[in-house]
């Protein structure tokens, strides 16, 4: 049996949890799906939809707000229960968190950020990126099951899992949390003062990453936005030294993206960005090294000095 | 304040991958390193937790006798001392043979915080800190952004309040008791550089040298069976030729075949 581990925030199911549903259908056998929080119906029903043996969920007023320790102390109890083979979670920030611990604290391995896996009679390889993306790595894993695997988003489509023909059933786990050995205390979350650019109604975009070397460089960036009538976006480093605001950043943890034309300047294309931005139509990728993953999915690219390439770019748009 | 650093060296984002013959891993003979940058970002937060509560920056690295490049490197930006778990297996090991050798190597020393990047350059798993929090028996926070520190007082034990960046642009604030382990997430400070007189004073730091103990053979591992380079997704049309001929061809496609300008 695979156990997938649903991710909610406020009764609001993560996109992302589909993605490991998919993962778990494809990898075969009966699959089941976890949900923890506090007043849970809706997001329980919406699960049960899923071509799945059963949605277990474990209700506590100490799982309303996420914390590591409640994640942690609750999945224990149900993984052990439960005996899975496998444990399938989204490559959210959220599993990021507690993933590793719960893993650690029930001595089983941890695969993170993975893309794909094959199955060969009982053994299981594990496809994932390593050298931020330059390189992929296939991965075994030993040690008592359930083997507990982390999926990068994206890496399976959420509108591929399938649905039941009847709703699944919904079970209430009996797993009691001491709400007093939750040391973390968290508060609202929120988002900083207002983001003044709204990248996602941008139809064209030009991003700028390392490769721009330096902030005074930005300028014919913000040339060539110009001549093509784009916005100036940027990948996280660039954010990171204050050479343009934060709000300009691509990525998961800034705004995703998906315009008619996003040209890459001098961007390699760590997952953290490509999650933002593959959506786009028509990827243009300018970088000076060949192997650099954001030619993977690119529609276009050149290799060499942008340097050069953009003002060229920019006589040959204003002529 | 008390402070442990995890740091790890890894491959130049510049260097040209190259994968070894028996492609387990990469050939890094003749690579250049660095500090993994996430761990520059946590050591630079260490050094102004420092600088404001006092205390002692203590950098740890598990890693062959060449991680002692951005050992020295860490002193030279500050850190008081060091400790190497000297090993070249731990080079690519999982992420589980890391924490166990870093806990056995840290525990003794009852540090009230500890600091590790969100994840490494190199393999990324992005679990170390996490699984520390978890052998070494801290509460700990994930993907940090600002650090305030109530030290304690009296019999008040000392405090954290942290900010976690979750997804999308949402943050989160959370409170924690020390000790405490966090990971940093880039971009949460500017970073300084060593200076003359910090590589200087970093010679005469101390360094102290750990033999990892072996794991049990029953502990749950990781093994890499063999590394790629990843086959390309999307049929790339690639241009060719001089910069000027490369720009103009491209935007004739962008006109004409794409359609998007």
């Amino acid at each position: 049996m695979v156990l997938v581990v649903a991710e909610q925030r406020g009764g609001k199911l993560n996109r992302a949890t589909w993605e490991a549903i998919a993962a778990a259908q494809q990898a075969g056998g009966p699959v089941k799906v976890a949900l923890l929080g506090s007043g849970l119906d809706a997001p329980a029903a919406e699960l049960a939809a899923a071509d799945v043996a059963e949605v277990i969920v474990v209700d506590s007023a100490a799982l309303e707000e996420y914390t590591a320790d409640g994640y942690v102390a609750a999945l224990a109890g149900l993984v052990e229960r439960e005996s899975p083979a496998l444990v399938f979670l989204a490559h959210t920030y959220q599993t990021r968190d507690f993933a590793p611990a719960l893993a650690a604290r029930l001595g089983r391995p941890l695969v993170t950020d993975v893309t794909a896996i094959k199955k060969q009679d009982a053994a299981i390889t594990y496809t994932r990126p390593v050298f931020q993306g330059k390189l992929t790595a296939e991965i075994g894993a030993s040690g008592p099951a359930p083997h507990f695997v982390t999926f990068q988003i994206g890496a399976f489509r959420a509108d591929a899992a399938g649905r039941g023909a009847a709703p699944a059933p919904v079970r209430k786990a009996d797993v009691t949390i001491d709400a007093g050995a939750i040391r973390q205390k968290p508060e609202a979350p929120f988002k900083e003062a207002k983001q003044s650019v709204d990248l996602s109604q941008a139809e064209r975009i030009v991003a700028v990453g390392r490769g721009i070397k330096a902030q005074e460089h930005l300028k014919i960036a913000e040339q060539l936005a110009q001549a093509l009538g784009a916005e100036l976006a940027a990948s996280r480093p660039i954010c990171d030294a204050g050479w343009l605001p934060m709000d300009r950043q691509v990525g998961s943890s800034g705004q995703t993206v998906a315009p008619k034309l996003y040209l890459a300047l001098g961007i390699s294309g760590a997952i953290q960005h490509l999650v933002g931005m593959k959506g786009a139509r028509t990827i243009v990728a300018i970088n000076k090294d060949a192997e650099a993953p954001i030619f993977e999915i690119a529609d276009f690219g050149i290799v060499g000095d942008l340097f050069e390439i953009v003002p060229a770019m920019i006589a040959e748009l204003n002529k | 304040m008390k402070i442990a650093v995890c740091i790890k060296q890894v491959v130049t984002r510049e260097w040209q991958l190259r994968v070894n013959d028996a492609k387990t891993w990469i050939r890094d003979q003749d690579a250049s390193f660095e500090l993994n940058e996430p761990d520059a970002y946590a050591l630079e937060e260490a050094l102004r937790l420092k600088e404001k509560h006092g205390g002692e920056v203590v950098v740890c690295s598990a890693g062959p006798a060449r991680a002692a490049q951005v050992i020295r490197e860490a002193m030279a930006r500050g850190a008081d001392r060091a400790i190497h778990i000297e090993s070249d297996a731990l080079a690519a090991a999982d992420a589980f043979a890391v924490a166990d050798a870093i806990a056995a190597a840290i525990r003794d020393e009852q540090f009230d915080l500890v600091l590790t990047g969100l994840q490494s350059d190199d393999q990324g798993f992005g679990q170390v800190g996490v699984v520390l929090a978890q052998k070494l028996g801290m509460p700990h926070a994930t993907i940090i952004m600002e650090v305030q520190v109530s030290p304690s007082s009296g019999s008040e034990p000392g405090s954290l309040r942290v900010k976690r960046e979750l997804e999308g642009g949402w943050f989160q604030w959370m409170i924690l008791p020390l000790p405490a382990l966090l990971t940093i997430q880039s971009g949460i400070n500017q970073l300084r550089y060593a200076t003359l007189k910090g590589i200087m004073a970093a010679k005469k730091k101390e360094i102290r040298k750990v033999t990892p103990s072996s794991a049990p053979v029953d502990a749950p591992a990781l093994r890499i069976l063999g590394v790629h380079f990843p086959e390309k997704g999307k049929k790339t049309q690639m241009i060719a030729g001089s910069s000027a001929e490369a720009a103009k061809e491209l935007i004739k496609r962008l006109r004409e075949d794409a359609r998007v300008i």
